[in-house]
């Protein structure tokens, strides 16, 4: 059986990032198992620009972004397959693979980095009624249509869902000769940065309409048209709303989901609000030596974060693979939420584990406006930022650091709030 | 000119194409759609009913049993997923126990074997997940589920490989009776035969009332379902249905062969005989109604939903044989639930009345069994590693939340009677039928059948017609 250190599952920008941080902190036996023919993940069909502003202070397109990394892991000859996908992975970190190129593989690995991404909320997910017919595409697959194929999926466009994907394609499909009719969201705010909304929406004239969604699908063969229809407080469509939009085409960018299947079947403790792991503070999930990082852990906006979360996945995973003094996943102090905050990532903190600054991520649940951000150790607070606008689509996050944690030691409670901003 | 032409490719038509390739003689089967399995046979619940709800003394009941019984050996012979997981009619109510009784004395004289009446405490340990309103159930232990897509699709190759034709995308349009043959008119010219099996599904009346003064009314009485993700796959391990009331069997809650949770159907008699939309109500309506009788469905698992037309005879009966009036014509009609069920029972009875009818001789050598696609997860590591050593291509996942293989996919088009569509590749397949509902595979099945079929991307379709998925290039430069 093949041995390593460490195994990276995916490679994509999370698990670049990780396997590249993990060789910096000293680890160099690494595989990266990519299911896809090429490394990059779904960078690779992202041509807009927009990415690495963060990490590298300029705006890259998504194959760019991650050239980067994969020169990086050029450079210090880390182990890779593609094509490779992964089947089953054991609590005692055996990996099951195949491919074209290397059959059936049983991998044996000391650490496992979890980072397969995310996948698109389906129609049938969605319980859109209706036929059954072509023309009904997810932001995603049609950007593959259009970026690697160079396809067009349709002419006459309804979107429904505002995530980021779905507007990002309302402008490149505009752009291509389209006609984008209108996206409908379902929720009374968007799913998608604002930037988005005003470069690929605004800026061509495409409505967006908050609070509706789509109430049938018309054509048997191909979509002739679709119905959106205004929905309530609860989201239930309001009779005498309906409008009728001739079309081709309908796009859906309702939500991402973590792809978490083999997560699950490995035994680890998946959030039912994030639908990833469950991590502590070295993003280790609940199985010892399984770390997770990127959309697998929690859906992110941007990649850049990805890629600063993969990393600290990856020095944590050499450092368990170092024999530190992380080999279980201690609870720790668990992060208790305020009202309005919908999770944090990690749920759990070991203030003697933390050694660096300490990002918690979290996202809140409605549009708020005018408030601060705060976080208590012990009841203390100690860290407050305002905040003017807070929405759903947009990740907040919050740096906690080793100072603070020792200035209150012992910390027995973790708290984050979000308050009124006031005068 | 054909001894026997079989009007429809659902799993009645290729039942008794299967059956009737047993004998010598020329026979055709003619499919308006692009595939077969494209109607009744591919929206139903999946399930082998194990034949005590059918009328005693119908034929309904009586080719049910039959089927059921037929369906292990059949499934074997033809390598179609099939299991004997059980059934359940649950019982809500107390007043509602002599309904129950009723049925068990249905199912006795139908020659159900193995019935029993349970009792709520027997009934939780055989499903933890049952209301806590359940009071008692009917217990079926020979009720099964199969997978309807494959059983029709190996019953076609069967018949194929035994020498049956098949012409897709040809509509009947007219038949008449001429010098002893019938001519049936179709979109794509005439074909004689001397004799019509009528398995046209929700239009078989139409094509009955064609040549027979005895007439036939079908209304399409829609189901619609909901499909659940494998992780809710374990929720019953039983196909439990609540009693039967006015309208068909109410909604029932069952694992699938492929792991999947099904529940439904609604029952709703519309006019469109394609109308296999599903509807706000429907949907809400099988939510309300399969929490009745199982605790806690994980409902947010849904992947998927679909409606599927049943054949709704006046008479709640199958009509079977020689049509009044109509030397020749074979009638297959009113095949609603338990069709899929009898389906071995009606393919063996119909193909007898044929032999008698035509003098039809065996084949010395007719082929009994077929290979389905082979599937990397059921082979043993050792096998496997072979297997990806003769044809790298199964080493490639495609589908990676149903893990279907390159290899699998490229066997499914390649085969006789092959798959031209995206649809026609996830039924031979399960690809794309899994939880992201083909997202992530559908562009690779559309590259493989466009390479495969020789055709451009544009060109591929869903499920054949007008289907396509592409309407054009990108601009140039």
């Amino acid at each position: 059986m093949e041995q390593f250190d460490i195994i990276v599952i995916g490679g994509g920008p999370a698990g670049l990032a990780a396997a590249i941080a993990a060789y910096d902190a000293g680890v160099h036996s690494i595989l990266v198992l990519e299911r896809e023919d090429r490394l990059g993940g779904i960078l690779n069909q992202c041509i807009h620009n927009g990415f690495g502003l963060h990490t590298f202070g300029e705006e890259l397109t998504g194959p760019e972004y991650a050239q980067r990394y994969i020169d990086r892991l050029m450079e210090r000859n880390i182990a890779y397959r593609c094509g490779a996908a992964v089947l089953h992975i054991s609590p005692e970190k055996t990996v099951t693979a195949v491919s074209r190129a290397d059959g059936l593989m049983t991998l044996q690995a000391n650490a496992v980095i979890l980072a397969m991404g995310c996948r698109e909320r389906s129609r049938g997910a969605l319980n859109i009624p209706g036929y059954r017919p072509a023309g009904i595409y997810s932001a995603g697959t049609a950007q593959r249509l259009v970026n690697i194929n160079g396809l067009m999926p349709g002419k006459r466009v309804v979107i429904l869902g505002s995530g980021d994907i779905g507007l990002i394609m309302a402008r490149r499909l505009t752009l291509e000769g389209a006609k984008v009719e209108v996206v409908a969201e379902l929720m009374p705010y968007s799913g998608g940065l604002k930037r988005n909304i005003v470069q690929c929406l605004d800026d061509f004239g495409i409505p967006l309409k908050l609070s509706h969604t789509v109430v049938q699908i018309e054509g048997k063969e191909r979509v002739s048209g679709v119905v959106i229809a205004q929905v309530d407080t609860h989201g239930k469509p309001i009779a005498g709303t309906e409008e009728h939009y001739d079309c081709d085409t309908l796009l859906l960018s309702c939500g991402l989901i973590p792809e978490n299947e083999l997560s699950r079947a490995l035994g680890v403790t998946l959030s039912p609000v994030t639908n990833g792991p469950v991590v502590t503070e070295q993003l280790q999930t609940s199985v010892p030596g399984v770390f997770a990082a990127g959309n697998v852990l929690h859906v992110h906006d941007l990649v850049d974060f990805v890629s600063q979360e993969a990393a600290s996945a990856g020095r944590a995973a050499a450092a368990y693979v170092a024999g530190g003094c992380i080999k279980t996943p201690d609870a720790g102090v668990a992060i208790m939420l305020g009202s309005g905050v919908r999770y944090s990532v990690p749920a759990t903190v070991d203030p003697t584990r933390v050694t660096d600054n300490l990002t918690i991520r979290f996202r809140v649940g409605s549009v708020m406006k005018n408030r601060r951000v705060c976080l208590y150790l012990n009841d203390t607070p100690v860290l407050r930022r305002k905040r003017p606008v807070m929405a759903p689509g947009e990740m907040e996050q919050l740096v906690l650091t080793e100072a603070m944690l020792q200035e209150s030691a012992p910390v027995k409670t973790i708290r984050i709030e979000i308050e009124e901003a006031g005068a | 000119m054909y001894d026997v032409v079989i009007i429809g490719a659902g799993v009645t038509g290729c039942a008794v194409a299967r059956e009737l390739s047993r004998y010598q003689l020329r026979a055709c089967v003619l499919e308006r759609c692009e595939d077969v399995c494209c109607g009744t046979s591919k929206a139903n619940s999946a399930i082998v009913h194990a034949g005590f709800d059918a009328k005693h003394g119908s034929k309904m009941a009586e080719l049910n049993v039959r089927g059921s019984r037929l369906m292990p050996e059949f499934c074997r012979e033809l390598d179609v997923p099939y299991r004997r997981n059980g059934s359940l009619v649950v019982c809500m109510d107390e007043a509602d126990l002599p309904k129950l009784h009723e049925l068990y004395e249905n199912g006795l004289k139908n020659g159900v074997e193995q019935l029993e009446i349970i009792g709520a405490e027997t009934l939780r340990t055989l499903e933890p997940n049952i209301s806590l309103n359940a009071v008692g159930a009917l217990y079926a232990p020979t009720g099964g589920i199969v997978c309807p897509f494959t059983l029709t699709i190996a019953l076609a190759e069967n018949a194929y490989a035994n020498g049956v034709a098949f012409r897709f995308n040809t509509e009947v349009a007219a038949l008449h009776r001429e010098n002893g043959l019938w001519h049936i008119q179709t979109n794509r010219g005439e074909v004689v035969s001397r004799c019509v099996v009528n398995a046209a599904g929700v239009y078989a009346d139409t094509l009955h009332n064609l040549v027979s003064e005895t007439k036939l009314h079908i209304t399409p009485r829609r189901g619609e379902y909901m499909l659940l993700d494998r992780t809710a796959g374990a929720h019953v391990s039983h196909t439990v249905f609540q009693l039967p009331g006015k309208l068909g069997k109410g909604v029932l809650v069952s694992p699938t062969i492929h792991g999947n949770l099904i529940v439904g159907p609604t029952a709703e008699d519309i006019s469109d005989r394609e109308g296999t939309d599903t509807t706000a109500s429907g949907l809400h309506e099988l939510a309300e109604k399969a929490q009745l009788a199982v605790s806690g469905l994980p409902l947010r698992q849904v992947i998927t939903s679909f409606a599927g037309l049943r054949a709704h005879e006046d008479g709640h009966e199958f009509v079977l044989g020689e049509a009044d009036g109509a030397p020749g014509f074979f009638d297959c009609a009113g095949i609603e639930s338990p069709g899929l069920s009898a389906s071995p029972a009606i393919g063996q009875f119909t193909a007898k009345l044929l032999r008698e009818k035509l003098n039809l001789a065996e084949k010395p050598d007719f082929i009994a069994t077929r290979d389905g696609i082979p599937d990397p997860k059921s082979l043993s590591p050792d096998e496997y590693r072979a297997l990806i050593a003769r044809q790298p291509a199964y080493g490639q996942i495609v589908c990676r939340c149903e893990q279907v293989t390159e290899g699998e996919i490229l066997d499914a088009i390649r085969r006789p009677l092959g798959a031209k569509s995206v649809d026609g590749v996830k039924r031979r397949t399960r690809a794309g039928m899994g939880r992201c509902q083909a997202g992530f595979c559908s562009v690779r099945v559309m590259e493989l059948l466009s390479r495969e079929l020789g055709i451009s991307m544009d060109a591929v379709t869903k499920c054949g017609g007008d289907s396509r998925y592409i309407t054009g290039k990108l601009k140039e430069g």
